[in-house]
């Protein structure tokens, strides 16, 4: 199940990229599952992901929570609390 | 009901905004600007957005307002990009036959637009290097006045 994984502000800048193509395994079903998985892939991707308070998501371009299903998803971004206005 | 929203790297000009609002005789115009707040240390600000989603997101807060308030127009424009101080960033104006109405929309829409709409601010220091823009637990107070 392939998901495309997009990051903004300091999520991007930590990761060191825009966004990549991702096939999480099946026991992967939620959206903080999803970020867990994510945190072990190393330095950047911990310092990016490691706090889940600090941390916000959106599945298909709508903001979701943790325990959102990712499940036949697309498209999932993860980024800062926004600061817009 | 006129519905215009915009995401753009250039100026706006308030006063065609509002008198593309005021052009529909509403009896009402409300609005409000946001501009670049020119703290000491702080050389320019820069607006990073969720291509698709932030229009998305925009489009989904006009359409709650309009459901909510009796307005017949409805006006968001939102910079992204590197702004210099002192320059407008968001403007959001609402018609209606009535000022509560077109009151009410207003601050509702710029309320809910720092909480559920993807941007992200970056302040360029004076000194040199940048600064990501801390979220405000004062903004999701505000949010929640609208529930």
């Amino acid at each position: 199940m392939a998901i495309e994984m997009v990051y903004f502000a300091w999520v991007r800048e930590a990761i060191g990229r825009d966004g990549e193509t991702v096939d999480p395994p099946d026991d992967v079903t939620t959206l903080g599952a999803l970020v867990d998985w994510l945190a072990q892939r190393g330095d950047g991707y911990r310092e990016a992901l490691g706090d889940p308070d600090r941390l916000r998501g959106a599945v298909d371009q709508v903001f979701a929570p943790f325990d959102a299903s990712i499940e036949g998803v697309k498209e999932v971004a993860l980024f800062p609390p926004v600061t817009g206005g | 009901m006129t519905i215009e929203i915009r995401l753009q790297q250039e100026q706006f000009d308030v006063a065609r905004e509002l008198a593309l609002l005021e052009a529909g005789d509403a009896g009402a115009v409300a609005s409000f600007t946001g501009i670049v707040r020119g703290d000491d240390d702080v050389e320019a600000l820069e607006l990073e957005h969720y291509p698709g989603m932030t229009e998305k997101a925009l489009t989904a807060l006009a359409e709650e307002a309009s459901e909510r308030w009796a307005v017949s127009g409805l006006t968001i424009v939102h910079r992204v990009g590197k702004l210099q101080k002192g320059e407008p960033i968001v403007f959001v104006g609402t018609a209606s036959a009535h000022r509560a109405d077109a009151i009410e929309a207003m601050h509702f829409l710029i309320d809910r637009l720092k909480t559920d709409a993807p941007f992200w601010k970056r302040e360029h220091l004076t000194a040199g290097g940048a600064r990501w823009v801390e979220a405000r637990q004062a903004d999701e107070a505000a949010r929640r006045r609208w529930m």
